[in-house]
């Protein structure tokens, strides 16, 4: 059994080759998979919370995208990369179903490509620009640390969908999380200059916390694990200043619509292209 | 009906041996993601599928690659399903699979963690995990990076043979 076999296949599968790029036949994530919501769940509020799950992921996969190639060393770059693309499949799985739900029928592409950043509503912590690596590596362990616990709490969710989506995600998220805390703590607990950074990386994304913690009751358990981190990599506990307005009503900051036009240009301006 | 029986299984065999396109030494039977394999009453192939990871590529190329191999054998009607409960685990690569990535020095995983239901606990020195050299048999190795060339491996090197090799992490 050869590996060229594998390619075949592919080619085999379809009318044509052009299979590997945006617009270019991706199935839909859900293929084959039950889509009916059941009865007694509102599938208006299904929908906007799978948007709402799905835009923190697409967001915060591209910013971690970009460390691709500027990374301090290859395996982080690696590392980064494959994080980001768990939240890309997360968020691939949670715009079809949010496609499904709304009734409009609209695939991951619409959701991903064609909405503008008025409409996202993702936390604005997901979009701001990564900075130094000490800031992506607090915010990775805030983002994770809080999608765990909502994961966690979604797989007992009413759409058996929503909760087999959350269910395949908490195991990803574990080892996201755990990847940021071991470096949180290598830098808190590192040089001076890496101690430096952490303490200047928790004061610019205290004031996003809030945002975070509106719509489950996970406040508790996500401070409890930040806390345990910074207990172990010597950093206190940031004060927290909510700033007014939230991502999660589609107030954003003037750093979205520069990150939407790199993930959505190629495909606005060649819209249906298949090449 | 028993002839109905015998074609089900034979579309199961065939299914059971297409190669996975990142780890081609494995077949989708070794690694556990094609969950069933039945016949309809008009003939039509279900392949069920289930995905290792959320983000994996991969995905699409295992459905083409089944559909595929089942047309070759003449089923013109081939349905896959994505099945994602219960969420695939590394448990579920069987004794053979493992022997096969062993042999293509790919360590294979250990036991996935078992989460009670309740809060994710978070484990900041985690007891230091002894994964044999798969080239060289040595139990003296560390870990380089938590994540490698794909989402289900990681990185790791043998302190003895000095040999870097993959891991297939528990999940």
């Amino acid at each position: 059994m050869s590996d060229d076999h594998v390619y075949l296949t592919l080619a085999e599968g379809h009318e044509d080759d052009t299979r590997w790029a945006y617009g270019t036949g991706f199935e839909d994530p859900l293929h084959g998979v039950d889509t009916a919501v059941p009865d007694d769940v509102d599938a208006g509020e299904l929908a906007a919370l799978c948007v709402t799950l799905a835009d923190d992921a697409l967001v915060c996969a591209q910013r971690l995208a970009e460390w691709t190639t500027r990374a301090p060393e290859l395996e982080e770059e690696v590392a980064l990369a494959n994080i980001g693309l768990d939240l890309l499949g997360q968020a691939r799985l949670l715009y079809s179903r949010a496609g499904q739900a709304d009734g409009t029928g609209r695939d991951e592409d619409a959701f991903a490509y064609f909405r503008d950043a008025g409409d996202f509503r993702n936390v604005r912590l997901a979009e701001l620009p990564n900075r130094d690596f000490a800031f992506s590596v607090v915010r990775l362990l805030v983002l994770a640390s809080w999608r765990l616990a909502h994961f966690e709490r979604l797989t007992a969710h009413r759409d058996p969908v929503l909760a087999a989506i959350a269910a395949k995600g908490l195991k990803e998220l574990a080892y996201h999380r755990q990847y940021a805390a071991e470096w949180a703590v290598r830098l808190g607990d590192g040089t001076e200059e890496s101690h430096r950074r952490m303490r200047r990386a928790q004061e610019q994304v205290a004031p996003y916390l809030g945002e975070l913690f509106t719509a489950y009751d996970v406040r508790d358990e996500v401070v409890a694990v930040l806390r345990q981190v910074t207990e172990a990599a010597g950093l206190p506990m940031p004060v927290y200043r909510p700033l007014p307005g939230s991502g999660r009503t589609g107030d954003h900051t003037e750093h979205l619509a520069p990150l939407l036009a790199e993930l959505q240009g190629v495909a606005r301006a060649h819209p249906e292209a298949t090449w | 009906m028993v002839t109905a029986l015998r074609d089900a299984r034979r579309a199961r065999r065939i299914a059971e041996q297409v190669p996975d396109p990142e780890l081609p030494m494995l077949t989708l039977a070794d690694l556990g993601v094609l969950r069933e394999v039945s016949l309809t009453e008009d003939g039509t192939v279900v392949a069920s599928l289930t995905p290792t990871y959320s983000g994996c590529p991969a995905m699409a190329e295992m459905r083409a690659g089944v559909a595929a191999r089942l047309r070759e054998a003449g089923y013109a009607h081939v349905e896959i399903r994505t099945v994602l409960d219960p969420p695939w685990s590394t448990d579920w690569i069987t004794a053979e699979g493992r022997r096969k990535l062993a042999e293509h020095g790919i360590a294979p995983p250990g036991a996935a963690p078992r989460h009670a239901a309740g809060p994710v606990p978070l484990v900041l020195s985690p007891p230091r995990r002894s994964v044999p050299c798969p080239r060289c048999g040595h139990p003296d190795t560390e870990e380089t990076s938590r994540f490698g060339a794909t989402s289900c491996k990681s990185l790791w090197r043998c302190l003895a043979c000095r040999e870097p090799f993959e891991y297939v992490k528990e999940i």
